[in-house]
């Protein structure tokens, strides 16, 4: 709040990942505006969730630098930069032995000292705030749905507020109606809290209706960057191919 | 910018004016509920309240959520608040926490504690029964799994019952050695140390001959595997299950029991005499060790006393054990892991059930055994 408003809320400079003698993100850059939504597209296996791994610190970089809201940072469990993002893993990544209302409770209750009436207030308008019910809270992991599971999941990390929100494949394995309506979500809690969203994604409709800029990963580098527009008009081999390929076609028609 | 937040309270008359002020963010949670609270008799005394939100400068779902449940407590007797002066890029948060929370879920309705004990006594018993019929049905489909490889000898799996046979056999000698050779050391050394007052210390090789071959030797042997191996293959069979694994395999017209259970139970059967046989020859061999520097009995004697000590029927009696032991560790082990259900809580807990059911059962069967031995005069 106090600090100078940076104009970047992520900034990644000469980033190099590796795993033994493979080298997974070669002299990587990139920044995210703040309040934007980034959709950062690539082959599978290509890097994406290795390159969203090594920003929130879980794995470790050979060289280069990351800076979130301008300021640098070092390693993973470090708790002071915990509470500037939130999380939604691709399978959710709820604990499975608290119920829905003390998973999304757990963040505020290990950051924050409020009662506990506050607490599950809180939870309660979180839970609502993603499109599920207050009865839902009672409920545990095992007992939710795909897109339940999800939703939770983005109540959890969205429980602290944090100005940055980091979506690995939101829309992966919900069903057309359901990817919608996360999206549109997504975008409304964007504009009401307003958040960087960085999502990791192939859902080529989420790129098209949610996103403000698209980012390509391809050979460990960002090949393109840009408005979904630009990208389609991109000479790359590679984000041709992804843009241009039949399954792309069918959707063409709606993003022009 | 202020980095403390305030609410301040101006009475008019009968009215009331809020004033929040500063960053009404979840950092300052512990002030915001202060403050809140500080407020709340006035707003229950004054007849209208106007909540001013021009000094805010920064807002949260939780600063937001604090605002709404002041103005929502004013309303809720008839005196709705006014909101004034909000910051447009406030707005949107303030309207979408105004539909929050309206509906209070029905409260579950709480039960009387010696019900609820009475409740888990009744399902634990019949939780028990249900647990019979678990194992009577495991049993039932070995049985059938086993008849099928009679008939059909090649549909044995035989890469899984060798793999499975290093694993819990081969893998498991050194930890049984060492342990069982310690059991023979320190059932000896007792021997020696309290037989030596009657001077009978000659008959400490019989009691550790007898009791390591008929008794502890497969005991021991036997609760080891259950700890290593029985809970291993919960666990296995357990994240297989979670995985939809088990269920791959029955779509592709696989029966489990057939691919996964049949060598798993069948390595350990065939396993756990070995083990059995293994471990009392270290126990025996650590009873020697110690009869030699503690006991002053040389290896010469102390093999002759054991000659005369133990028959053949010992070993026979130990021996005859291991399969049914290892039988029961086996099918408890895979049916608690076919009882997984999704979550990594219910995997620790069948683990758990796991071992502590197939200890439990072997102790069980070691004195079924005892009384059907004595009786048949073994």
């Amino acid at each position: 709040m106090s600090q100078p408003q940076a104009e970047f809320a992520i900034r990644v400079r000469d980033l190099m990942v590796g795993f033994g003698r493979q080298t997974v993100l070669d002299h990587l850059s990139l920044d995210v505006r703040r309040g934007e939504i980034l959709g950062l597209v690539g082959a599978s296996g290509g890097g994406k969730s290795v390159l969203m791994r090594t920003i929130i610190g879980l794995i470790p970089r050979r060289s280069g630098s990351i800076e979130i809201m301008g300021q640098p940072i070092g390693g993973a469990h470090d708790r002071s930069t915990a509470a500037t993002w939130g999380i939604l893993f691709q399978q959710g990544a709820l604990f499975s032995s608290l119920t829905v209302r003390q998973n999304v409770q757990f963040p505020l209750r290990e950051n924050l000292t409020l009662s506990q009436e506050l607490m599950d207030e809180i939870a309660i308008a979180k839970l609502e705030m993603v499109g599920l019910r207050a009865e839902d809270g009672d409920k545990y992991p095992s007992e939710l749905s795909g897109g339940m599971t999800k939703r939770v999941a983005l109540a959890r990390a969205l429980a602290l507020d944090p100005p940055i929100l980091f979506l690995d494949e939101p829309t992966s394995g919900l069903d057309p109606i359901a990817a919608g309506d996360f999206d549109a979500l997504i975008r409304t809690l964007q504009k009401t809290l307003g958040l960087t969203v960085f999502m990791v994604t192939h859902d080529l409709a989420s790129l098209t209706t949610v996103c403000d800029r698209v980012a390509a990963l391809a050979d460990g580098k960002i090949v393109a960057i840009g408005p979904m527009r630009q990208l389609l008009q991109s000479e790359h081999p590679w984000v041709r191919a992804y843009f241009h390929g039949k399954r792309s076609q069918m959707l063409q028609p709606q993003m022009r | 910018m202020n980095s403390e937040p305030l609410l301040l309270a101006t009475p008019s008359g009968d009215k009331l004016e809020l004033r929040p002020e500063g960053p009404w963010i979840a950092a300052n949670v512990a002030t915001l509920e202060t403050l809140s609270r500080s407020v709340g008799m006035d707003v229950d005394r004054s007849r209208a309240v106007t909540l001013d939100m021009s000094g805010i400068s920064a807002l949260d779902t939780l600063g937001a959520w604090m605002l709404e449940k002041l103005s929502r407590k004013a309303a809720s007797s008839g005196r709705p608040a006014e909101i004034i002066g909000v910051a447009d890029h406030f707005s949107g948060l303030l309207e979408e926490v105004r539909q929050v929370n309206r509906h209070t879920p029905a409260p579950t309705a709480a039960t009387n504690p010696i019900l609820l004990r009475l409740n888990d006594l009744g399902k634990a018993t019949t939780g028990a029964r249900e647990d019979i019929a678990i194992f009577l049905q495991m049993l039932g489909a070995l049985f059938m799994a086993v008849l099928g490889v009679v008939r059909r000898p090649r549909s044995l799996r035989l890469t899984s019952l060798v793999y499975q046979l290093n694993r819990i056999g081969f893998q498991a000698i050194p930890i049984v050695v060492l342990i069982t050779f310690l059991i023979g050391a320190i059932i000896a050394q007792q021997g020696f140390f309290h037989f030596r007052r009657f001077g009978a210390e000659s008959y400490t090789v019989d009691m550790v001959g007898i009791l390591v071959l008929r008794e502890l030797g497969v005991l021991i042997v036997a609760i080891m595997v259950a700890g290593r191996s029985g809970s291993a293959y919960t666990a296995e069979l357990g994240s297989m299950k979670m995985r939809e694994e088990i269920d791959a395999l029955s779509t592709m017209g696989l029966d489990p029991v057939d691919v996964l259970i049949l060598p798993r139970v069948a390595a350990l059967v065939i396993a756990l005499p070995i083990l059995a046989f293994i471990g009392s020859i270290a126990a025996l061999y650590g009873g020697g060790l110690v009869a030699q520097f503690y006991g002053d009995m040389g290896p010469a004697i102390y093999i002759a006393r054991l000659h005369e000590a133990i028959s053949v029927t010992h070993f026979e009696v130990g021996i005859l054990k291991a399969p049914f032991m290892a039988l029961v560790i086996g099918i408890v082990a895979c049916s608690e892991g076919l009882r997984v259900k999704g979550s990594a809580e219910s995997l620790g807990r069948q683990t758990t059930t796991s071992v502590v059911k197939s200890i439990f059962l072997v102790i069980v069967l070691d004195g079924l055994f005892a009384i059907f031995f004595a009786s048949i005069g073994m």
